[in-house]
């Protein structure tokens, strides 16, 4: 078995709420007293865990708690988590922007992180003077840059605006070439925030591609991301954050499954963010209240299906006005890319001035996707009006497509292509 | 447990002193990028580039002859007032710049610093060092002024021993504008309110010092111990005297303060960086 070379003991990290007050130097003239009186801090353990979803009283919260975990050489590990789970924070520690409050992280080896691509390119630099201050801020040596120098042009694709200030440059080049210094970077472990995959679906795949590279060159990578697809893909291990806990790790599949599990227990009614105006889109004539995915012809729910299983979706909508029609649309979309993959037509539902609840079920029959999670896309509105009546957009449970057992060549494309033969 | 030796241990807080200068060595190739884009940066797409170095401390001391030399009647007697008055702006310049510029290390370069980790105090470093390569030109300047006044013979210079000491005034003024400036950085991360009257007590301490006016109009004892307290005041004494061998005064024991000033400041200032910039970003 290979050492461990990240090893994360009991790590904590305690913010403070709101913005600072006048009661702070009281506050921290208080802290003083006591540390100098050798006592404990007594403002340190106020904290309340870490759920956004609940307003809290208290005025410190504690964005990581207890978080043990270790890492060994060569292993890609990936932290998921839902948004303010604490995954960033997490980060932050282990790139040394910020300290944790209690706790220790002993690393052995060089260690890199990304959280961002182009930190520091000064706009009024040319491509190549960029490239050498950005690799410096990375960590990379004169020397080391001027050697990979041809590599990182090259890589880019923007060779031919090298000497050109990056102001000039068109948002996808300047990503490109700040991608392309950062994919350069050689540590002996290197951690990757996943939303540095950015610019346009081409490119996310180009990082990937090259995360995934890295990850198999024997490099041991932490790869902190909420797209289930791209850790599936690259990572052997995975640890979940919670609430600012770990609550589960081991084999990266499991973990997603467990993830996905987790967001999908949370129904309809009860889910905060479907609940929160702010968070769902559309004018609120009619809402979606439920929905369940089940295999057709079952009442169990469950979201993950057989490779060309009938899918059924059943929703509850709520008419709250009215409406002189009512169209409803499903669309996938890949969690790797976050391209749509497919969609349905507009379907349209009889409800002619009918208010209160409705039943409705679409069911897709043997479903040719390829294995993967695919996040849902509900949509309902009218034919006429620019805005929709609602849009669930991947906040519910993703469709996840199990890879058959005996077929393994099922991995390319989203569709598998029908044909016939003739000789 | 089987012995490990790691290379890194993150920990909630380290030793009250540990600079690390160590890894800002390792680090210098950044330091020199950054020095780099500080002066590239700054004059591209302007015509005279460089040029806007010199420029700058030839107005103000255009200004300075005319409102405190002429008006005020302040300048020099036995030294051409606009050499009196550059000898001065020019250091100033330095120690001021510094100051500014590395007072606002923490809530200036918060998007880097929040993005990757590097021994902080490389930005304070490479502001500091650009700094000097502008001071360079501007000392190349007053070489030449200088030169002029030397050759024109209206003036004599005794030229003296002294300006053998230019080198360690030069790191006494970097000293103490990079001291002062990150005293006042790591303060003003979780108040902001210092910020606020930077601007002002540099703006004292500019006319709390010779830089106006020659120290021998100044009778009263204690207005000249004032004056000298400002410890900015030894070191453009003694750039004027180096230069003319007249028209200040040399006090080694000043500029010795002035030198014990610098080193209590920056290690004050050292200790609090070095508290400040492992969790700056919380409260920046």
């Amino acid at each position: 078995m290979h050492p461990i070379v990240i090893q994360a003991e009991d790590i904590s990290k305690q913010y403070r709420l709101g913005l600072l007050s006048g009661k702070t130097l009281s506050e921290d003239f208080k802290r003083f007293l006591y540390r100098m009186a050798g006592k404990p801090d007594p403002l340190a353990f106020v904290g309340a865990e870490n759920d956004r979803t609940v307003a809290s009283a208290e005025r410190y919260v504690w964005a990581l708690k207890n978080i043990n975990f270790d890492v060994r050489q060569g292993e890609v590990m990936g932290i998921i988590g839902r948004n303010g789970a604490g995954k960033s924070t997490l980060l932050k520690i282990l790139s040394r922007v910020t300290t944790p409050t209690t706790g220790e992280i002993r690393i052995k080896g060089k260690i890199a992180s990304l959280l961002e691509v182009g930190t520091g390119f000064h706009p009024e630099l040319t491509g190549r003077e960029n490239v050498f201050l950005n690799g410096a801020i990375l960590g990379m040596s004169k020397a080391e840059i001027k050697r990979k120098f041809d590599e990182i042009v090259q890589f880019s694709g923007v060779a031919r605006y090298i000497d050109t200030p990056v102001k000039r440059y068109s948002s996808g080049m300047y990503v490109r070439l700040a991608f392309a210094v950062a994919a350069h970077l050689e540590p002996e472990i290197l951690v990757i925030d996943e939303v540095l995959a950015v610019g346009d679906t081409e490119f996310q795949k180009k990082c990937l591609g090259k995360i995934k590279e890295v990850a198999g060159g024997g490099r041991t990578v932490l790869f902190v991301s909420h797209n289930m697809g791209a850790v599936s893909d690259i990572c052997d291990r995975a640890i979940m954050i919670e609430k600012g806990s770990i609550t589960s790790t081991g084999v990266a599949d499991a973990v997603i499954r467990e993830y996905v599990n987790s967001t999908m227990k949370t129904d309809l009614t009860s889910y905060d963010s479907l609940k929160d105006a702010q968070f769902r889109r559309g004018s609120g004539q009619v809402r979606i209240s439920a929905l369940s995915m089940h295999r057709h012809g079952s009442d169990v729910e469950q979201h993950e299906f057989d490779y060309r299983s009938d899918v059924s979706f059943n929703l509850s909508f709520q008419i709250y006005e009215p409406v002189q029609e009512l169209y409803f649309l499903l669309a996938l979309r890949s969690s790797l890319s976050r391209e749509m993959v497919t969609a349905t037509e507009r379907i349209r539902i009889p409800v002619a001035g009918k208010s209160g609840e409705m039943q409705f079920r679409i069911t897709l029959p043997a479903v040719n996707l390829s294995p993967g999670v695919y996040e849902t896309y509900y949509w309902l509105g009218s034919s006429k009006q620019e805005m929709p009546y609602d849009v669930i957009d991947n906040m519910t449970a993703p469709l996840v497509i199990r890879v058959p057992e005996n077929e393994s060549a099922l991995q390319t494309g989203y569709f598998q292509l029908d044909y016939k033969t003739e000789l | 447990m089987k012995h490990k030796k790691w290379d890194l241990i993150i920990r909630p807080h380290t030793r009250w002193l540990d600079l690390n200068l160590k890894e800002v060595w390792r680090y210098r190739d950044l330091i020199g990028q950054f020095v780099r884009r500080d002066i590239v940066a700054v004059y591209k797409q302007t015509l005279l580039g460089p040029v806007w170095f010199v420029v700058q401390p030839i107005l103000t001391t255009v200004v300075f002859t005319f409102v405190f030399g002429s008006l005020a009647g302040l300048g020099p007697k036995d030294v051409p007032t606009v050499l009196f008055y550059m000898a001065g702006i020019i250091p100033w310049n330095y120690f001021n710049e510094c100051l500014m510029k590395t007072s606002s290390t923490f809530t200036g370069n918060a998007s880097i610093y929040g993005k990757v980790y590097f021994p902080r105090l490389v930005i304070p470093f490479s502001v500091v060092i650009s700094n000097l390569a502008k001071f360079a030109v501007q000392l190349v300047l007053l070489i030449c002024v200088w030169l002029y006044y030397y050759f024109q013979g209206n003036y004599q210079f005794n030229i003296n021993a002294y300006l053998l000491l230019l080198p360690v005034v030069i790191i006494i003024m970097a000293g103490l504008g990079l001291s002062m400036g990150i005293l006042i950085s790591s303060l003003t991360t979780k108040y902001r309110d210092l910020s606020f009257l930077v601007a002002f007590g540099v703006e004292l301490l500019k006319f709390a010092s010779t830089l106006v006016f020659p120290l021998f109009l100044i009778k009263n004892e204690t207005y000249r111990m004032i004056i000298w307290a400002n410890p900015m005041t030894s070191v453009i004494e003694t750039f004027r005297y180096a230069l003319m061998g007249k028209g200040a005064e040399m006090n080694l024991m000043a500029l010795s303060y002035s030198a014990g000033f610098m080193v209590v400041v920056f290690f004050l200032a050292a200790l609090l960086f070095n508290r400040v910039e492992k969790s700056f970003m919380d409260t920046v």
